[in-house]
């Protein structure tokens, strides 16, 4: 189960802005689709490692060499307020 | 021009090769069909035919279809999503550089649901993608403009993408070959991610050996994808023609309640015809696998919710909002995503918050380390694991999309062999009621040629028509 006030401290973090609609809708959504999560609770999971990723590889390098990437331009071309050669954006506020 | 049509795309490989077939007749063939799509399959065609094809390379010049969340130099690449509705990337995706690079021109990019997040390509910000097996339903998701385009043959082979089983899903609901490779056989690069721990890309062809030719010419490791990995041996051509000391499980945890009937008819069918191949099946119990869909809407969501924090109106895409930096990342995000992309970044934002990571992300995490290992106990037993692809043949056009979690159900069967990152084939079993039902072969990791093989004769055994969608 979700509260809806969670729902709003969770659509917050999430950077998303939701209608009370959408808060309401998700609310109850978001509670079905957890129900059927927690079935997991039923298994029993002491002292199983956690499983992040499947191929065991890690620390992949490479050389620290210097090599062509996107220019600056290139880099701006579909930003949607290019300024002073980077991204534009309105203040943080206060 | 409909014996064109009719030659698999390896078929018309040889055929140009031999001089019988140009590729520029080829590409304009499917061209038109594809600028005619009344499916809703494609997003872009190109205009016009690649400037020179070179009938010795590999692929000839037999035109490819394209999931549009691959990034294609200057060409429009939206993931299904408003939010990136005008963007061309400055780069090109590794698998499509790859194919190009071995003659598969690109023919067209095809919708999907958005970012992927989808099991009937209703959730494509630009409209749904119908079935030409029967236009009132839906072709499966979330590759399913890839597989409706093959299907309808208005593209020869296509490739999409499989968090859950978006290749292996649509593949099964139009009647299709569909293959989802190992974690880490083919580049990730340029691939716009949803879960990258479990995200692949792969073939939707017509036949087995099609999608062994295309995944020839797919695999290997890139400097541009820390994950990928070198392909251990040649991908070859299919050719066996029976399956002698093979054996085939059949977990009952994922074959027993929720088939539709006429899935179970063709799947005991399927059974029947490895049995008559010399193949061998027994029941194996994997008693973790029924979890795997409750682990995997909490990973994928979890991996979602912090791979899409880009889209924030900052550096590419749409931008609302005019107050202050806050308000532009909250208000971009509510104007540019869809319902199913805010539920899943909800869903794994909440999972990963403070106070229930333990519980959901933390658990689930617990639950893909027994799905590993009851795949790894079945590989002990057994050469594959089998089921069907889907639960169901495919359903209305609507009638799931009120019930978010009846359409995270299609995906049940699919989504443990990807949260074990291993190799998973859907090929077309048979009909039930005049709709194509897909069977689904698993096998250990790097196990693609043994699976392609024993595909291939069980392909030939079923001997599956699919013309009537082509018509």
């Amino acid at each position: 189960m979700i509260e809806r006030t969670e729902v709003l401290h969770v659509a917050r973090l999430a950077r998303l802005r939701l209608s009370d609609a959408e808060v309401e809708r998700m609310t109850g959504e978001l509670s079905t689709i957890l129900g059927h999560i927690e079935r997991m609770d039923e298994l029993d999971l002491d002292g199983v490692e956690p499983t992040s990723h499947v191929v065991a590889l890690e620390n992949v390098l490479r050389a620290d060499v210097p090599r062509p990437s996107l220019t600056r331009e290139r880099s701006l071309a579909a930003a949607p307020d290019p300024a002073a050669g980077g991204f534009g954006v309105p203040s943080p506020g206060a | 021009m409909s014996e064109l049509l009719d030659l698999s795309a390896v078929q018309a490989v040889a055929a140009i090769g031999a001089g019988d077939v140009s590729a520029p007749e080829l590409f304009d063939l499917y061209r038109a069909r594809a600028a005619d799509d009344e499916l809703g399959a494609f997003l872009w065609v190109a205009e016009d035919a690649p400037p020179r094809a070179d009938p010795q390379a590999p692929l000839a010049g037999v035109p490819l279809a394209v999931k549009d969340l691959f990034c294609v130099e200057d060409v429009p690449t939206t993931s299904g999503s408003r939010i990136l509705e005008d963007y061309r990337p400055p780069y090109t995706a590794t698998a499509v550089e790859r194919l190009s690079t071995a003659g598969a021109p690109m023919l067209g990019k095809t919708n999907m649901d958005e970012f992927a997040m989808g099991s009937s390509n209703e959730n494509s910000a630009f409209g749904p993608v119908r079935n030409p097996w029967a236009l009132d339903r839906v072709p499966g998701g979330s590759s399913g403009g890839s597989a409706a385009a093959v299907a309808a043959g208005l593209a020869p082979w296509a490739i999409g993408t499989d968090t859950g089983g978006s290749i292996r899903q649509p593949a099964a609901l139009c009647g299709l070959v569909g293959l989802k490779p190992t974690y880490g056989a083919v580049s990730r690069y340029g691939m716009i991610a949803f879960a990258s721990s479990l995200d692949q890309c792969g073939p939707l062809t017509r036949d087995v050996t099609d999608a062994a030719l295309l995944f020839r010419h797919m695999v290997g490791q890139d400097p541009c994808d820390s994950t990928s990995l070198e392909y251990p041996e040649p991908v070859a051509s299919p050719s066996a023609e029976r399956l002698d000391g093979l054996r085939f499980g059949v977990p009952p945890e994922l074959t027993g309640e929720g088939l539709e009937a006429g899935v179970r008819a063709v799947f005991e069918q399927t059974l029947a015809r490895i049995e008559e191949l010399g193949g061998a099946v027994d029941e194996v119990s994997m008693p973790n696998t029924a979890s795997g869909l409750s682990a995997y809407y909490v990973l994928a969501p979890a991996e979602a919710s912090a791979n899409l924090a880009r889209f924030d109106g900052v550096r590419y895409g749409l931008r609302a909002g005019n107050g202050d930096l806050l308000s532009l990342y909250e208000e971009t995000r509510a104007v540019g995503f869809g319902d199913e992309v805010k539920r899943r970044i909800m869903l794994g934002t909440y999972a990963l918050s403070s106070g229930y990571y333990d519980a959901y992300y933390g658990r689930a995490q617990r639950v893909r380390t027994r799905i590993v290992e009851d795949f790894r106990a079945a590989f002990d037993a057994f050469d594959f694991v089998i089921t069907p692809t889907s639960p169901t043949v495919a359903f209305k056009l609507g009638e799931r999309t009120a019930d978010p979690l009846a359409m995270y159900l299609s995906d049940f069967l699919a989504v443990p062999m990807s949260l074990a990152g291993i190799p998973a084939i859907s090929i077309p079993g048979g009909l039930a009621d005049g709709l194509p039902v897909g069977i689904q072969v698993a096998g250990p990791a790097f196990s693609e040629n043994r699976l392609l093989d024993a595909s291939f004769a069980l392909e030939r055994a079923i001997a599956f028509d699919g013309t009537a969608a082509r018509a």
